[in-house]
């Protein structure tokens, strides 16, 4: 479980960061997303991965039937955020296309 | 702090969330009521950061902390007021109502809903100067940066989409790479009270700490992003000359925002015990490489915007190299640094768009400039009405040499005093008798170096504009737009003047920063509120 996770998260975020360095500005964003879903599991499993656990303590249940509800809280939060920033960066990138002409980061590269 | 001054403390944030709400539902064309409503916010906010800067600033003044939704500390949010919080306050609305007065001349109807954007940046600033929780920070941080987006675009053209694209890619990375910082610490310490975190920090067995350190390495990549430092800096000198006059202006407080981060984070966290002075040399060369960048690009730069963006990099330089020292009697000199190097090129910017309206666009090496760094603005605001300003060129020339002698740290004005003051204690003459180090000799010739740059540069741009432009064009400035630059301004003879009780807040302010179990008692020892709503459905 530990290894599946870890394995996904590690491919997203290198995709993730080659896609950010590329000079179009869809992979831009695309990166991006993939960036935070890859942020978003890691925070999910900084509280430990355990399956079939409810995240609130149970009358005579100790903190190993707990699931640690906090990071579960972060990461809703997170996605909130980054859903609304990614969204408000698409507007952004569709106003510079149709601008410039063309979808290259800095507004260079040929017109199409 | 007790009483209804107790609640004051979150006042900063509500006041700004409430009139941006009000501000959403006016109708875009309702401009007279949409200001005021902006207008009275700002007034109200400075009026409440003034009485917590009186509370600070008092005999007994220290900790004001409270808890939100009347949970105790490391359970629920708390915010903390402390000097350094209280004077951070205080400088954001000085620096937010001179910007806002600004705006209404002109910038504010250019684009929809400037007042509420404007609004939700301070409300994101303010809370992440008051938060004592890392991820509450990272919430207001967002909060700022959303609204910090919606302002760089306002007023629209090429130019602005395109540093407004760069801005909030290089943001976004910033806060992924920030929640990754946060949950490492959390994962580790279990914990993301400040307080909390660095009572437990010096007790963590080896392993955690490595991780705990990494995340607090990745954590301050974010903030020093937000500052900053070479080589994370590349975006702002283009993205703060784009950005509309009175938007750069408020937005030389953002980048104080990350020092101030930094200056809180590492003196609580990492004050004593196996971590201490964790990160510091980062701080120190990284500091010294802004300031490098920072001056060559003041030499460098042509355009006034761009040169007003590379003295943002140098006052950054400046404040990371100081905190990658860590010493008491450098770290209060710079402090007054802070207020007066924000207030500076606050005024700065905004006095760049008055001084080139004088200039005939277009037709000097500016032109260069602008073509190597994108088109130039198509569309300039119309001339808005009210009262012209009598004496024009000579109230700007004396505004221009004024920041002139801020930036480059001439006598007898207050960046003058800062750099006095942590020039004297770097060299041993101040309170710790040292002989300084070779780094910190580097560290003053850098300094001085910078200041030598900066004044060779005004020199010659102040030249260009007022002594030898042939045109005679004198340009059409507005009361409104000229009083906030004097306000500003005035701000830093007024700090000239009480320069000495100024040292002794910062002093203070230093002293009680230096000894974290202050801060972490008064978090732990907060008490709910008894008799109110106990979830047992009693109370009241």
């Amino acid at each position: 479980m530990e290894i599946i996770l870890s394995i996904a998260i590690g491919v997203m975020t290198s995709c993730g960061v080659w896609l950010i360095l590329r000079p179009r500005t869809y992979q831009v964003i695309i990166g991006l997303s993939l960036l935070s879903y890859a942020v978003n599991l890691f925070i999910f499993s900084v509280g430990g991965v355990k399956t079939n656990v409810p995240p609130i303590l149970s009358e005579g249940g100790g903190h190993d039937v707990l699931a640690d509800p906090v990071p579960q809280a972060l990461v809703l939060t997170a996605i909130v955020i980054g859903f609304a920033t990614t969204a408000l960066f698409l507007v952004v990138l569709l106003a510079s296309r149709g601008m410039t002409g063309t979808d290259h980061v800095d507004g260079r590269g040929e017109k199409r | 702090m007790n009483g209804w001054s107790h609640h004051l403390i979150i006042a900063p944030i509500l006041i700004p969330l409430v009139a941006a709400a009000i501000l959403v539902v006016i109708d875009e064309r309702q401009r007279v009521t949409k200001a005021m409503v902006s207008l009275v916010s700002m007034l109200l906010l400075l009026t409440v950061a003034f009485i917590l800067f009186r509370i600070e600033s008092g005999p007994n003044g220290y900790e004001g902390v409270y808890l939100l939704g009347n949970w105790s500390a490391p359970f629920g949010i708390v915010l903390v007021l402390d000097g350094l919080s209280a004077l951070m306050l205080l400088l954001t609305a000085s620096v937010a109502i001179a910007a806002l007065v600004y705006s209404l001349a002109r910038w504010h109807a250019m684009g929809a809903h400037f007042h509420s954007m404007f609004q939700l940046l301070l409300m994101g600033v303010n809370g992440a100067f008051l938060t004592g929780d890392l991820f509450n920070l990272f919430v207001f941080f967002e909060v700022m940066l959303a609204a910090s987006y919606g302002l760089l675009l306002h007023g629209s053209g090429q130019l602005r989409v395109k540093a407004g694209m760069h801005y909030i890619a290089v943001n976004l990375a910033a806060a992924l790479l920030f929640l990754i910082g946060v949950s490492l610490i959390y994962g580790t310490a279990g914990t993301l009270n400040m307080a909390d975190l660095a009572a437990r920090i010096p007790d963590m067995e080896a392993d955690r700490r490595m991780l705990m350190e990494a995340g607090a390495g990745v954590l301050g990549i974010a903030f020093l992003i937000k500052a900053g430092m070479w080589p994370l800096c590349f975006w702002l000198p283009t993205a703060y000359s784009a950005a509309s006059a009175p938007v750069a202006g408020v937005f030389a407080i953002l980048s104080k925002l990350g020092i101030y981060v930094i200056l809180r984070l590492t003196m609580l966290l990492f004050d004593s015990g196996p971590s201490a002075g964790f990160g510091s040399t980062v701080l120190l060369y990284g500091g010294m490489a802004t300031l490098i960048f920072g001056t060559i690009g003041i030499l460098a730069s042509q355009a006034l915007g761009r040169l007003a963006g590379f003295s943002v990099l140098v006052s950054s330089g400046t404040l990371l190299m100081v905190l990658g020292i860590n010493d008491g009697a450098v770290s209060s000199g710079a402090l007054l640094y802070l207020v007066s190097s924000t207030l500076t090129i606050s005024a700065f910017f905004m006095l760049i768009e008055l001084v080139e309206r004088s200039q005939d666009a277009g037709a000097n090496v500016l032109a260069v400039t602008m073509e190597a760094y994108g088109d130039a603005d198509e569309d300039e605001p119309e001339e808005g009405d009210g009262v012209t300003m009598p004496g024009t060129m000579a109230i700007l020339g004396t505004c221009f040499a004024m920041c002139g002698i801020l930036l480059s740290g001439l006598p007898p004005l207050s960046g003058f005093i800062a750099k006095f003051a942590m020039l004297s204690a770097m060299m041993g003459t101040g309170a710790i008798g040292v002989p300084p180090t070779a780094p910190v000799w580097t560290l003053i010739i850098l300094v001085i170096l910078s200041g030598v740059a900066a004044l060779i540069s005004m020199t010659r741009v102040g030249i260009r504009t007022f002594w030898t432009s042939l045109e005679g064009v004198v340009p059409r400035v507005l009361v409104i737009e000229i009083v906030p630059v004097m306000f500003l301004l005035a701000l830093t003879l007024f700090l000239t003047v009480q320069a000495n009780s100024a040292m002794q807040y910062m002093d203070t302010t230093i002293r009680t920063l230096s000894n974290p179990n202050l801060y972490i008692d008064a978090v732990r020892n907060a008490t709910v509120v008894p008799g109110v709503d106990d979830g047992t459905g009693e109370g009241y």
